[in-house]
């Protein structure tokens, strides 16, 4: 079990938080505000999901948030256009992995730096995409919010879509070829090309995939109010590296699981109820969150200066 | 007159390695005193005593006729020791003039810069070594040889009386050799002692005034050049037995399997190269550091693909282009730093083992961790490999027991063609001989073995063929139980009678 103490760690300390929970403000449990809350994370945690298989492979991606919004503003206006929502699932999902494809395009092919690239086309999109909008919101068809089921129906599909899609992926990547090579490019691309590897079709692949993630967190995102808010994806980027981060991904590459990923995201994510419900301030909100990511990258920078042998 | 420096009796030991037992050194004002040996025989270690990078176990250092208890590199610098590694150290985005104004100056970061006095001093110490170098260049823009002088420049600059050259004529071309010597000479005649590294013998007997030789870290002796000749200091370079550890040949080769014929690849220097390698034989390859040996490898694996003659797998003429093409053609290539190259250590032995055959041993499918084990396990346990089990981290292994799991990566995909470079180094005794076993078991159950080795005794002792390799090409061949003398003679670059 020594493996994984460092997912276990955070683990234990979400445990001690929704037990602090329980005893002090029982209505957190309520089904409802629960639910929706839940809801309202399962985009972050899909992207969440993406990011971290992108930090495995020693890359970064910022532009996340930017291509979010993008796929989610394509896929109102499409809506719009009365297409029906599997096209438009589609549509987003291609949208987002053409966008991924350009930011791996130019990591592994021009072996540019992944945050020097992603921020470059954060911007691009970001800005592109005020031009086009100038922020206006997108009303979308009666028939779209919570594909058309009632909202609990909805929410439960939703939340149910993203565990699905962790499971898969986190099978994946530690039953699949190609989740091997992830890890082992991001340890060490140099020797996991002498081993017959091509860390460059690895590196290309990890940001397809980010993109796709991003495309259905979007439209995950699209389908739970009236509207499309073009912004909708500002700050997405760093909430789903802290998620990675404090769930034990490590920014240097070849380490993380996605568990450790999905215990980030639910423990962020339960910092804002949290202070709600213990009548703390909210706008202490960010500054424990930097706490907490703060003392994860601690806890693995004393961790790894431990003497190896 | 008091020695610049004298060393008694050093020694230096790293875990298991005795890298130096025992060496005394002299170096006298005004002196050239090169240092000769093997690669492994210790010289790096002792340039590494003297700038006080390592501190000896045992032994006297006396620098100006006064011991030094604790040398440091700081205080070696401020005693007057300057070394000018073979690739400078300098950087590259600063001007020649800041690079030594960087070296010489210690003030306070708020400290004004006088910039007039730096250009001044840059080209007063530039002028005093004749060296035609504008003070204000980049010194990216410089080439080798003239970044070397920067760095005698700053040497000079600091006041260094003792000056150590690690092969500082490997990148340079014949002119730009005869002004370095030139600068050396004007350093000797100004009273500083220089200690001179280098491979080649015309350049020692050209310069130095004395030349030791050291072997297996020992200082094997002393000598002025003008008593010595070159077939003397050869001898006393190889000297050593070839000792038992070796296993004896099994077989006698068998057919032809991978096939060169003037081989060449620009990019990395490598040219003119044929050579067969038979089923069943071990081709040991010898040559010194720099030669191409590693080069060539990386040739046969794709990674530099050549661009000049042909490679033949049993008689079929194949396009090496990538590491992909050369495993599907059964090319293995274990390589030399097993730590960044060879095995993952961030990854569990079973995942480094697999790591080459996923196509193979999971066609199509998931990875069943039941065929991983049962594979690993057969490889741990034959070839030996002390671990925990198949999930240990590759970082948790000893370096023998490291290198053993990159041979088992590369034994997995069944390869026809196995090329081990420097298969030995780092690795304690012990798992040698056992390293060497396994080598020898392969090649007996058919495999053809090109092992590159800078271990002179290793490549005598277990090739049945050996070639050597010097400025990129192959100079020399000889069979088995060939005469030390003749190979190391040839990595030299010395004349030789054809081997028969």
């Amino acid at each position: 079990m020594q493996k994984y103490s460092r997912e276990l760690s955070v683990a234990i300390v979400l445990a001690l938080l929704l037990l602090v929970l329980a005893v002090t403000a029982p209505a957190f449990y309520e089904p409802q505000p629960l639910l929706s809350r839940l809801a309202r994370e399962a985009p972050t945690l899909i992207v969440a999901c993406g990011i971290a298989l992108v930090m495995i492979a020693r890359q970064i991606d910022i532009s996340i948030g930017s291509v979010f919004a993008l796929c989610g503003v394509c896929a109102g206006l499409l809506a719009g256009e009365h297409w029906p929502l599997l096209p438009v699932f589609a549509a987003t999902v291609l949208i987002g992995a053409v966008l991924g494809a350009m930011n791996g395009a130019l990591v592994a092919g021009l072996q540019l730096p992944s945050i020097v690239v992603t921020l470059a086309t954060m911007v691009i999109l970001k800005e592109g995409l005020r031009w086009k909008q100038q922020g206006a919101f997108i009303n979308l068809p009666d028939a779209w919010q919570w594909f058309g089921l009632s909202q609990r129906g909805g929410q439960f599909a939703l939340i149910t879509c993203s565990v699905v899609l962790l499971i898969a992926l986190a099978w994946a990547t530690k039953h699949l070829a190609g989740g091997r090579f992830l890890y082992a490019v991001g340890s060490n691309a140099e020797a996991a090309r002498l081993a017959g590897l091509r860390p460059r079709w690895v590196t290309l692949t990890v940001f397809v995939f980010m993109g796709v993630l991003t495309g259905c967190a979007a439209f995950l995102n699209v389908v739970q109010s009236p509207q499309v808010d073009p912004k909708s994806g500002t700050g997405l980027e760093l909430k789903a590296i802290a998620a990675a981060v404090v769930g034990g991904v490590a920014v240097s590459g070849g380490r993380g699981n996605l568990w450790g990923v999905f215990v980030g995201v639910l423990l962020l994510a339960c910092i804002n109820p949290a202070l709600t419900y213990l009548h703390v301030e909210a706008y202490w909100e960010k500054a424990i969150q930097g706490a907490i990511i703060l003392l994860a990258v601690i806890f693995d920078g004393l961790r790894s200066r431990k003497p190896t042998n | 007159m008091a020695p610049l420096l004298q060393l008694k009796q050093v020694t230096k030991t790293f875990g298991a390695v005795r890298a130096l037992r025992g060496v005394s050194f002299t170096l006298q004002p005004g002196e050239v005193h090169a240092l000769l040996g093997e690669n492994g025989a210790g010289k790096s270690t002792l340039i590494k005593v003297i700038t006080g990078a390592h501190a000896p176990d045992d032994g006297e250092i006396q620098i100006g006729g006064e011991t030094i208890a604790h040398l440091t590199p700081a205080k070696a610098r401020a005693l007057g020791i300057a070394c000018i590694y073979q690739q400078p150290a300098l950087f590259p985005d600063l001007s020649v003039a800041e690079n030594i104004a960087l070296r010489l100056e210690k003030t306070s970061p708020v400290h004004g810069v006088h910039w007039e006095e730096r250009r001044a001093r840059a080209k007063e110490l530039l002028h005093r070594i004749g060296a035609e170098i504008e003070p204000a260049a980049e010194v990216r823009m410089l080439s080798m040889p003239e970044q070397q002088l920067v760095e005698i420049a700053c040497a000079l600059g600091a006041g260094a009386r003792i000056v150590i050259m690690d092969e500082p004529t490997a990148s340079l071309t014949q002119k730009e050799q005869h002004l370095l010597f030139a600068v050396v000479r004007d350093l000797r005649a100004h009273g500083v002692g220089v200690i001179y590294i280098s491979h080649r013998l015309e350049e020692i007997f050209a310069l130095a005034d004395r030349v030791t030789v050291l072997r297996d870290g020992e200082s094997v002796g002393t000598n002025p050049v003008d008593e010595i000749n070159e077939a003397a200091l050869i001898k006393m370079m190889v000297g050593r037995e070839v000792t038992a550890i070796y296993p004896p040949a099994e077989s006698a080769p068998g057919q032809g399997v991978l096939t060169l014929k003037s081989v060449g690849c620009t990019a990395s220097g490598v040219h003119g190269i044929d050579l067969e390698l038979h089923a069943g034989e071990i081709v040991g390859m010898a040559g010194l550091v720099g030669a191409g040996r590693t080069e060539l490898a990386q040739v046969l694996f794709g990674l530099t693909p050549a661009d000049a003659g042909e490679i033949q797998l049993s008689g079929k003429g194949v396009q090496i282009d990538d590491p992909r093409t050369a495993v599907a053609h059964g090319i293995a290539y274990v390589p030399e730093d097993r730590r960044r190259h060879g095995v993952i250590l961030e990854m569990p032995i079973a995942a480094n083992v697999t790591m080459a055959i996923h196509q193979q041993i999971f066609p199509g499918t998931w990875l069943r961790s039941t065929a991983e084990r049962k594979l690993t396990l057969d490889f741990i346990r034959d070839l030996g490999v002390k671990a925990a089990g198949p999930q240990a981290l590759g970082g948790s292994l000893s370096g023998g027991n490291q290198q053993k799991i990159a041979l088992a990566r590369w034994l997995a995909t069944k390869p026809r063609v196995l090329i081990l470079d420097e298969p030995t180094q780092g690795v304690d005794v012990g798992a040698k001989s056992e390293i060497y076993k396994i080598i020898r078991r392969l090649a007996a159950e058919g495999l053809a073995v090109l092992m590159i080795s800078s271990d002179l005794p290793e490549v005598l002792g277990m090739s049945d063929r050996i070639v050597v390799m010097r400025g990129g090409t192959i100079v020399g061949e000889f069979p088995r139980g060939a005469d030390a003398h003749d190979v190391m003679a040839a990595a030299l670059g010395q004349k030789q009678k054809e081997a028969a």
